[in-house]
């Protein structure tokens, strides 16, 4: 027993002996970040308009309201992650969160977001009816209420190096044709040095390839679901659209092209490396930025076609408020604030025109700052967004809403899972057939579900 | 070749055969002195090209081919310390700091009296003990994370920087309780028995006979521990939130889907590996003889 006594006493000098070789344990202070009464949390995506939203947050809306906002700014695929764990388990972390169109509808069958129609109501000076159409219809729930503010918006269309055509004595038509453009991309294929005919993007993600691919499926008469839920991603559509697609980027595409993304995209046709890019009319702010080496040599015109009149996307970015959120009159005034004509001045004026977060506003397109700034690719993208049509995209009836993805939350999923067929396809590791029959198998394993008449939504 | 020879003491007892079997082994020291090099500049590589990157404007650090000797610009660091009304990386790096350095002292604090009780005066069945510790990290770190996140949330502690701490005490104490009972091993049985013989009581021997011997591994299971507490993302990204977030979740913030971010994100890394590098670097001489002391063991 005196033996044990003296070891344990033997132990505390040890102990002030590690806290004098480690650094007093007193030090460090309390958790870095903000909070208060006053104040909401806000998750968004980090994407270059969010970034100058959170830059001017605190010298305006803060200063004008004393509501301060606390940030936590995510790449795309973690933002998601971390909104469905924060909404799904209602745990009232986040006031407000940035979620796109094809959340939203899904969110609010769940309860998880709440309605906004009151707030709008109370807030005539917000303008609703300004708010472009489709961007309204694809933010409310089935029960007809809104769950969303577009902060910006964007349709698809295609970009194209003016120069380039000219010199090689091509015009570009107002809507082209999928097949005019695989001829132009041929024609103007290694015209420069390194230059590439087209850009498209191969990147596995239902967020990535899916998206322009689904456009392209459409146009081609093609779906993932009939109406009456029945697989069709190697059904006749799909599969002409498929290998339309995976045959024009391995013979005219970029280099690099099944890890090629928005961004890797945006690069090449900054940089010279493509004459022509299908892809987000958001894209269009970067190319036409003071610093860009392409500003005022790109071409804006529709997203090419096959069968329908038009095959642009629609995506928003839009803000959500939180079920469990005890601040919704401060979360509401901040949406209000940013989705607001005044904050598209604000950015216009301070950040440049070019910058400013359009494609969710009729009044953005007939403001004579933002056209005077924006000319090239105004009109182009208010018509992408306005055609776009996400209840009726292709030639026959869809069973969800959504162009370039349905709008169910298998769909990530299943998309993610399909692109990573057609990416192996694009760099020629596997066929297009094989490619779309393992995705029919997988597609048919969700249809089946949605035929069992299990889903709620 | 002859400077070393002269420099070399000739033994006189130098047979014939003896000369080339030395320049064989002075051939073979060249070898593999080469080989070390080689393989410090393939990890070092990485580092200087990121620390390139960092000091170049958007544009050229995504250029492809890569423009080694483009305009150099701060443009990268200004965005990372918040010009122009960004955010600003000071909490989420006081965050980093708080939770790494509460846990690596905590763990300490904890793991020194647990491996003296495994070593210098082993409790009965203490491979038992040992293998118990083991065992904690055994189960995957993300089978963990859902039934903690629950626990956070219902008990109030999401986004709190002292929860993280805790975790990240419970994550590393096995660690180095293995650690440090390796090094306390370490210590002869003679030192201890002479200590004794010259009159020596417990607290004495502790502090003038253990405490020199063992200083290295403490530096070592420090800095191992802070490396882990400072660079864990997973925990951090699903517990924390505005206020607690740390260094690791805010630099991922800088990638984007849309736009250019590859030197923001160099910058932005090399400032974060810094608090790491300059701990190493302080720590050099103790950590070689430390983890020397580990690796003989």
């Amino acid at each position: 027993m005196p033996r044990c006594m003296r070891h344990g006493a033997g132990l505390a000098p040890m102990i002030v002996a590690t806290l004098a070789v480690t650094g007093c344990a007193g030090w460090g202070g309390g958790p870095g970040g903000g909070g208060g009464a006053n104040s909401i949390n806000v998750l968004m995506v980090n994407n270059p308009q969010m970034i100058d939203l959170q830059k001017l947050t605190a010298t305006n809306f803060t200063k004008d309201t004393g509501i301060s906002v606390n940030f936590t700014v995510l790449p795309e695929n973690d933002v998601r992650d971390k909104i469905s764990q924060e909404f799904s388990s209602q745990a009232g972390q986040y006031d407000v969160a940035s979620l796109s169109n094809f959340e939203v509808p899904i969110y609010a069958r769940s309860g998880w977001v709440a309605p906004l129609d009151s707030h709008v109501a109370a807030d005539p000076s917000f303008d609703q009816a300004d708010i472009l159409k489709p961007m309204t219809t694809s933010l409310s729930g089935q029960d007809g209420k809104l769950y969303g503010e577009p902060f910006y918006g964007e349709s698809s269309f295609l970009m194209y190096r003016k120069d380039v055509l000219a010199n090689a004595g091509i015009t570009m038509p107002a809507t082209p044709t999928w097949p005019q453009v695989a001829d132009i991309a041929a024609k103007v294929d290694g015209t420069r040095p390194g230059m590439h005919g087209i850009c498209l993007r191969g990147q596995p993600g239902w967020g990535q390839v899916i998206a322009p691919m689904t456009t392209v499926v459409n146009t081609f008469g093609g779906t993932w679901f009939t109406k009456d839920w029945q697989a069709q991603v190697n059904g006749e559509g799909f599969r002409k659209a498929t290998d339309f697609y995976v045959g024009l980027v391995r013979a005219h595409g970029e280099s690099g092209a099944p890890q090629a993304g928005f961004t890797e995209c945006l690069n090449d046709l900054e940089q010279g490396n493509v004459a022509m890019w299908y892809d987000a009319t958001s894209a269009a702010g970067s190319l036409e930025a003071a610093d860009s080496p392409v500003k005022g040599k790109i071409g804006y015109v529709a997203a090419p076609v096959v069968q329908t009149p038009h095959s642009g996307w629609l995506y928003t970015w839009a803000w959500a408020i939180q079920q469990a959120s005890t601040k919704k009159d401060n979360a509401w005034k901040f949406i209000s604030w940013a989705s607001s004509k005044q904050y598209e001045n604000l950015v216009g004026s301070q950040v440049g025109w070019s910058r400013v977060p359009a494609g969710k506003r009729a009044s953005t397109y007939s403001n004579p700052e933002y056209l005077k700034q924006a000319s090239a690719f105004a009109q182009p993208t208010l018509h992408a967004i306005s055609s776009a049509d996400p209840l009726n995209p292709g030639v026959q009836p869809r069973p969800a809403l959504g162009i370039q993805f349905v709008d169910i939350p298998e769909f990530p999923d299943l998309g993610t899972q399909v692109s990573q067929e057609i990416s192996s396809a694009i760099a020629g590791r596997t066929s297009v057939d094989d490619a779309l029959n393992r995705g029919q198998k997988l597609a048919d394993d969700v249809a089946a579900f949605y035929r069992s008449g299990k889903a709620s939504g | 070749m002859s400077a070393v020879t002269d420099v070399a003491p000739v033994p006189a007892t130098r047979t014939r055969e003896g000369a080339p079997r030395r320049h064989r082994r002075q051939r073979g020291g060249v070898v593999l002195g080469l080989v070390a090099w080689l393989i410090g500049l393939l990890f070092v590589v990485p580092v200087v090209w990121m620390l390139l990157t960092s000091f170049h404007s958007e544009p050229d650090a995504a250029s492809n081919p890569p423009k080694v000797f483009a305009p150099l610009t701060l443009q990268g660091y200004r965005e990372f310390f918040g010009a122009g009304g960004g955010a600003s990386p000071w909490p989420s790096l006081l965050n980093s700091l708080t939770a790494a350095v509460l846990s690596t002292v905590v763990v300490l604090l904890l793991a020194i009296p647990a491996a003296y009780a495994l070593s210098i005066r082993p409790v009965r069945k203490w491979t038992d003990v040992m293998f118990f510790f083991l065992s904690t990290k055994m189960l995957p770190v993300v089978a963990g994370l859902l039934p903690i996140y629950l626990f956070a949330q219902y008990s109030g502690l999401l986004d709190n920087i002292w929860f993280l701490a805790l975790l990240y005490t419970s994550m590393n104490l096995p660690i180095a309780v293995w650690m440090m009972r390796s090094f306390l091993a370490e210590v002869p049985v003679e030192i201890l028995e002479a200590a004794s013989v010259d009159g020596a009581g417990l607290v004495r021997t502790l502090r003038q006979v253990v405490a020199p011997v063992i200083l290295p591994g403490i530096a070592a299971t420090s800095l191992i521990c802070f490396i882990f507490s400072w660079n864990e993302l997973l925990f951090a990204r699903v517990l924390t939130g505005t206020r607690a977030e740390t260094a690791p979740v805010y630099l991922t913030g800088f990638v984007t889907s849309q736009g250019l971010f590859l030197a923001q994100v160099c910058a932005a890394s090399l400032v974060v590996s810094l608090p790491v590098l300059i701990a190493g670097f302080a720590a050099q001489d103790k950590l070689v003889q430390g983890l020397s002391l580990g690796a003989v063991k």
